[in-house]
């Protein structure tokens, strides 16, 4: 009698150093590997996506291009409109250039924005940066980065410590300060899940278009291609070239994030 | 050894019940942010972070100073320590407990507390910080209860405690500079980036704890027959006053890179604190209450005359505590998000159920002390004459 209860207690010790030592484990395992992807034929697909904002090309279209793109991508992902800016949940939006790009404020920007801009703002979204702090810090990686780049959010394993929002420098991220279901002031898209109160939400890249083949909606909204989006490693995609061509900046690049979202001034 | 607990005068108990009902109100009001959502606080999208990990933060490094009462007293023998140590454990034990509290009534999602234990991610600094804040607890009930069960049978501690007690030193250290390092990571907040921050930390948390112990030393001096001895408490004031020097001299270095390189990243905070940006300058009258209540402190404390009288040290140790809650308590994290990435202002003041949760918080943390130190003093009481160690 008193061996075998030696002995099951030998083996529940075990196993439960067993459970402990699982999750470990595979926290290790995983950066070795890589995740397994299942394929989907009709999905786009890049090395790196990457964004490149032309702001000469927003200027012949004007403020109701800018507006386009706000709405397109805040309808398709039931993002909800408050009153308040204090629960403010936003994807993508705009700045003037003086607070989209501190870096390069001076005293007479205001007059260059005037001038050469018509006086409008610039789009800001989330940078999906190849070297996210996000990422980095996140206790759960509920936000991770995908192989092709895109820096993504689980809102089903996010606890909501907002440590993401403190680690992001370019306030690209939102917590649903409330429940966010009865302030969707657009029609309700039943192909992208709403969210819970309590979690942190930001731009995808539009995962799940490019996943049905389709280019983010942003993008789409443009009429005047004044947003591209293709693979920064492929050397004939349209970004690429737009890159060669131009001269292009970068929110705060000097902290070595890597934003890969482009402006063409 | 905690039957003591539950043996009180009136006045006892009447605290006792003044605490649940704070915790009830606070717990209330709880239920309340666990059904709307965080939208209660006064928490906004530009500010994300304000009062509860002020507060978690500046409690670290309360827990953390119990290692200036231990280290003296196991590591180099000091034994005017004898009676103190195991008060500043238990400060030790109440305030992690806090912080704790703190980390949970934050969280958007609480029910899904934990999966940082379901997904163990260790480029996370606050998965390291979970572990050293729940081994410290650990490591300080289990110190703190067994001394003090030793002491009353009237026996030495046992020979398999001191590597624990070793341990908790550089643990202490550990707690508050991986709670540094949540900040002091972080590449777009100018206000945090600063490799100081974990000293400058530690230097604010060995004046806080302390001045909160000779405090509480001065209270159960009057409501109990147990006295921490006056050498012990004077001891203590000048481990108060070191650390008060050092941290006004880090906080010092601060200021000198910020305002002589005059990185405008970094320099926006700092002019926010002192005289307000952008025409918002919600901070700066508590700012100036944190230099002026800080200075005067570190001056009555330097000055041996006025840091030896038993009626002016609790009022140095008052203005410490008080000047660095708020500088650690508050200001700290919420002026790292003034001005935001976009370089604007939004302003934070914590709402009316925000401060009862956080005062609820503190209720829990005082309610753990009281009952810890009831059953210490309750020992020391029955303890049998001539006996010490």
């Amino acid at each position: 009698m008193d061996k075998t209860r030696r002995d099951f207690l030998k083996i529940a010790g075990l196993s439960a150093l067993g459970l402990g030592a699982k999750p470990a484990a595979d926290a290790f395992a995983q950066s070795a590997q890589g995740p397994k992807i299942a394929p989907i034929p009709e999905a786009l697909k890049a090395k790196r996506w990457a964004m490149v904002v032309n702001l000469k090309k927003f200027k012949e279209s004007g403020p109701d291009a800018l507006q386009a793109c706000v709405d397109a991508c805040h309808t398709i992902h039931n993002v909800p409109k408050f009153d308040n800016p204090k629960d403010e949940v936003k994807w993508i939006w705009t700045e003037s250039l003086a607070h989209a790009l501190p870096n390069e404020e001076h005293h007479f920007l205001e007059e260059f924005v005037k001038e050469q801009m018509k006086g409008l703002p610039i789009l800001v979204l989330c940078n999906h940066c190849d070297n996210p702090p996000c990422v980095r810090v996140c206790p759960t990686q509920a936000t991770f980065r995908r192989l092709d780049g895109v820096v993504m959010m689980d809102y089903h394993r996010c606890i909501g410590c907002r440590y993401c929002m403190a680690g992001c420098p370019f306030g690209a991220r939102s917590l649903n300060w409330r429940d966010p279901r009865p302030f969707i002031k657009t029609k309700l898209n039943r192909e992208y899940p709403t969210r819970t109160r309590g979690v942190v939400e930001k731009c995808n890249f539009c995962d799940e278009r490019l996943a049905k083949g389709l280019k983010p909606a942003c993008v789409e909204a443009c009429k005047n291609k004044e947003i591209i989006f293709g693979d920064l490693e492929d050397p004939k995609s349209e970004v690429r070239e737009l890159l060669r061509a131009n001269f292009a900046v970068r929110r705060k690049p000097q902290l070595g994030t890597q934003p890969q979202v482009y402006y063409i001034v | 050894m905690f039957e003591n607990a539950l043996r009180g005068s009136k006045g006892y108990w009447a605290w006792i019940i003044l605490l649940l009902l704070v915790l009830g109100a606070g717990f209330a009001n709880y239920l309340r942010q666990w059904v709307f959502g965080l939208g209660i606080t006064g928490m906004s999208r530009d500010v994300s972070w304000g009062l509860y990990i002020g507060q978690f933060t500046f409690l670290v490094g309360v827990a953390a100073s119990a290692v200036m009462l231990v280290l003296p007293y196991y590591l180099h023998d000091y034994k005017v320590f004898g009676k103190i140590t195991i008060l500043g454990e238990f400060v030790a034990i109440a305030a992690v407990t806090m912080c704790l509290s703190f980390i949970i009534v934050d969280l958007g999602r609480p029910d899904r507390a934990f999966n940082v234990l379901l997904y163990p991610s260790p480029n996370s600094v606050l998965f390291w910080d979970m572990i050293v804040l729940n081994g410290y607890l650990f490591l300080n009930l289990l110190v703190g209860w067994t001394v003090l069960g030793c002491e009353q049978r009237g026996a030495p501690p046992p020979k398999w405690i001191k590597p624990f007690i070793y341990l908790s030193i550089p643990w202490a250290i550990s707690i508050h500079t991986v709670t540094a390092f949540l900040y002091a990571g972080l590449p777009g907040r100018g206000f945090w980036l600063t490799a100081i921050m974990a000293p400058r930390f530690l230097g604010s948390a060995f004046a806080s704890g302390p001045s909160l112990l000779i405090l509480l030393s001065f209270l159960l001096r009057r409501t109990t027959t147990f006295d921490p001895g006056r050498e012990a408490i004077q001891a203590l004031a000048k481990i108060v006053t070191y650390a008060m020097v050092v941290s006004c001299f880090f906080v010092a270095c601060e200021l000198f890179t910020v305002y002589y390189s005059q990185v405008p990243e970094h320099v926006s905070h700092f002019t926010y604190l002192f005289s307000g940006l952008h025409g918002k300058s919600g901070m700066v009258p508590l700012w100036w209450g944190v230099i002026i209540m800080g200075l005067l402190a570190t001056i009555l404390l330097i000055i041996p005359q006025t840091r030896n009288s038993d009626t002016i040290l609790p009022i140095a140790c008052a203005l410490a505590f008080a000047s660095l809650w708020i500088e650690k308590g508050i200001q700290l994290v919420v002026v790292g998000f003034i001005p935001n990435p976009m370089e604007t202002v939004t302003q934070y003041a914590p709402t009316l159920p925000e401060m009862s949760i956080t005062l609820g918080v503190w209720a829990l943390g005082a309610l753990i002390l009281t009952l810890l130190y009831k059953v210490a003093v309750a020992v020391r009481e029955q303890e049998p004459a001539g006996m010490s160690h």
